[in-house]
């Protein structure tokens, strides 16, 4: 048996200190808000025809391990909807780079979980739920939903990104 | 005449020239040819130019497309029930992704092959053999099967539908193997993780049937088919089921003393946070025994068997199954690029074969406690 990839348990991130400094000045709730309102004007439109029976209403928590900053929203059947705080369902908890890498599908979740890197605790029949749904919309669906500048950034991001990983 | 049908289809060999030869030896020429058509065309002659085909894993529409995108000759999948054995929330096929994953493979002159490999009960028949029709009717290229029960309906019902023996069925000797292939018309069967590469050489010397081997991924206590071991924690057997931990029954928590794992509540894994996680299975599990806590069963370690790809395509390995339904497109594309890489390249020039380190480093980093192994594969001391 051989040892291999001794990969430190918290990748370094690569997002600029000042950024990181300036989202983790940010309060939870307003930033929460930003964010379901970004992803229900976006992606909710290509995400709203799953099949979400059983989720409405679940609560989730998005803990962003380094900022530090913990999100809590709900799941509605117009979309996300942010709350300030709560018992969630189901945690993720992961740096900010690697949630990045995820949303880009640029990492494996299960590689990530081997690695301690990312964190599902509370319903993990949930969670793996959200995953497995999330992974079944292809990545170029998802794009289209990006005003045309927007989701032109979004590709240079991961070819970026991508082309980091490969060297 | 049956007999003497099924006397030239019992043949060992199931080469076309010979066989062919039999039929018209024996008057029975069409009759023959048909059955002969039915059981053997695919293997003997459109399989013949292929071997060492990739077989990569599609849990989803987009892990379909990365692995045709990135070199897999086939793929296989599952429907979004207990029928197969990844049966996870999210995951896998409805007859409209199945639909559109077919058409894209196709288009590419690629394989799709369905998984129909838990065991079906008496009192819930009828929806694996309703899985079997969805899948003749849909077009998959092959179904995979455990259960001979469900083997021998699918040979009746759809005499057209090419037959593999899943892993499930845990057949590792080359009688069993021509057991199913003479019942039922298998034509390629899985081999269980358990044999070493002399053993299996020996199974393919004395079969017709096609041979596919595991390349990489999880490993598991290697009894497919026949554990049972998160029965005892979860009350769900892998073989009906379908999962090994089903979602409901895992709980992740992080605790002052580690993150700690359970199924159903009992409590099988506590890891240091500078510790490797594995998948939270029973075999994979940390217990006390005799006043020491390790992996009794089991280490969490991936299977990688790129450095034994010259062996294997000189014993003429039909194809390498490369595990891991559960996982993203990402680990798909990553994994299918590596194998297609190492499969040209010894098909190219099985000689000066070498496992590049990019490869092994790629690979290590999507495995399953960051480590591999060649498993049973390599046993010098056999």
């Amino acid at each position: 048996m051989i040892a291999t990839n001794n990969l430190p348990a918290t990748q370094q991130s690569t997002v600029s200190v000042a950024i990181k400094k300036m989202l983790g000045r940010l309060p939870a709730y307003p930033a929460t808000q930003a964010f379901v309102t970004a992803f229900n004007l976006t992606v909710w439109k290509k995400l709203k025809d799953l099949d979400w029976d059983g989720l409405y209403g679940k609560s989730f928590s998005v803990v962003i391990k380094d900022l530090p900053m913990a999100m809590y929203f709900s799941v509605t059947e117009k979309g996300l909807r942010a709350l300030k705080t709560t018992q969630p369902d189901v945690v993720f908890t992961a740096t900010f780079m690697d949630l990045i890498r995820l949303a880009l599908r640029l990492e494996d979740p299960d590689a990530l979980f081997f690695n301690r890197r990312l964190l599902i605790e509370g319903n993990t029949d949930i969670g793996l739920r959200v995953k497995n749904m999330l992974d079944g919309v292809e990545f170029e669906t998802l794009l289209e939903s990006f005003p045309g500048m927007f989701g032109k950034a979004v590709m240079f991001a991961r070819k970026k990104l991508q082309h980091r990983r490969a060297q | 005449m049956i007999p003497i049908m099924d006397e030239v289809f019992n043949a060992r060999n199931d080469n076309y020239y010979h066989l062919r030869r039999a039929c018209v030896d024996m008057g029975q020429g069409d009759l023959c040819l048909a059955r002969f058509t039915r059981h053997s065309v695919f293997s003997g002659v459109a399989m013949a130019g292929t071997l060492l085909e990739l077989i990569c894993p599609a849990g989803s529409l987009p892990a379909l497309k990365a692995a045709i995108d990135h070199g897999a000759d086939g793929v296989y999948l599952g429907l979004k029930d207990n029928t197969n054995a990844r049966n996870f929330s999210g995951l896998n096929f409805d007859n409209k992704s199945l639909a559109e994953g077919i058409r894209y493979a196709h288009n590419k002159h690629r394989k799709v092959l369905m998984a129909l490999n838990t065991y079906p009960q008496p009192a819930t028949l009828a929806r694996w053999q309703q899985a079997v029709d969805t899948a003749a009717s849909a077009g998959v290229d092959a179904i995979i099967l455990a259960d001979p029960g469900l083997m021998a309906y699918a040979n009746k019902t759809h005499p057209e539908l090419r037959l593999h023996l899943s892993v499930q069925g845990s057949a590792t000797n080359y009688e069993a193997i021509n057991f199913y292939h003479e019942h039922f018309g298998i034509q390629r069967a899985v081999i269980p993780r358990v044999l070493s590469l002399p053993q299996v050489e020996n199974v393919i010397r004395n079969t017709p049937v096609e041979i596919e081997l595991f390349g990489f991924g999880g490993l598991c206590v290697m009894v497919e088919g026949r554990c049972l071991l998160s029965s005892y924690a979860c009350g769900d057997s892998p073989n009906t089921f379908g999962a090994c931990s089903p979602g409901h029954a895992v709980r992740w928590q992080q605790t002052p003393k580690g993150m700690e794992t359970r199924l159903n509540g009992v409590l099988i894994d506590r890891y240091a946070d500078n510790e490797k996680a594995g998948y939270p299975t029973l075999c994979k599990g940390r217990f006390e025994v005799q006043g020491e806590t390790y992996y009794a069963l089991e280490e969490p370690t991936s299977l990688n068997t790129l450095e034994l790809l010259p062996e294997m395509h000189r014993l003429g390995i039909a194809a390498i199954k490369i595990e891991g339904r559960q996982r993203s497109p990402a680990y798909v594309a990553q994994v299918t690029q590596v194998w297609r890489a190492a499969i040209d390249a010894v098909k190219n020039n099985a000689e000066h074969f070498r496992a590049q380190p990019g490869w092994l480093a790629q690979l290590d980093k999507v495995s399953e406690g960051s480590m591999h192994t060649l498993g049973a594969y390599y046993r010098p001391w056999k």
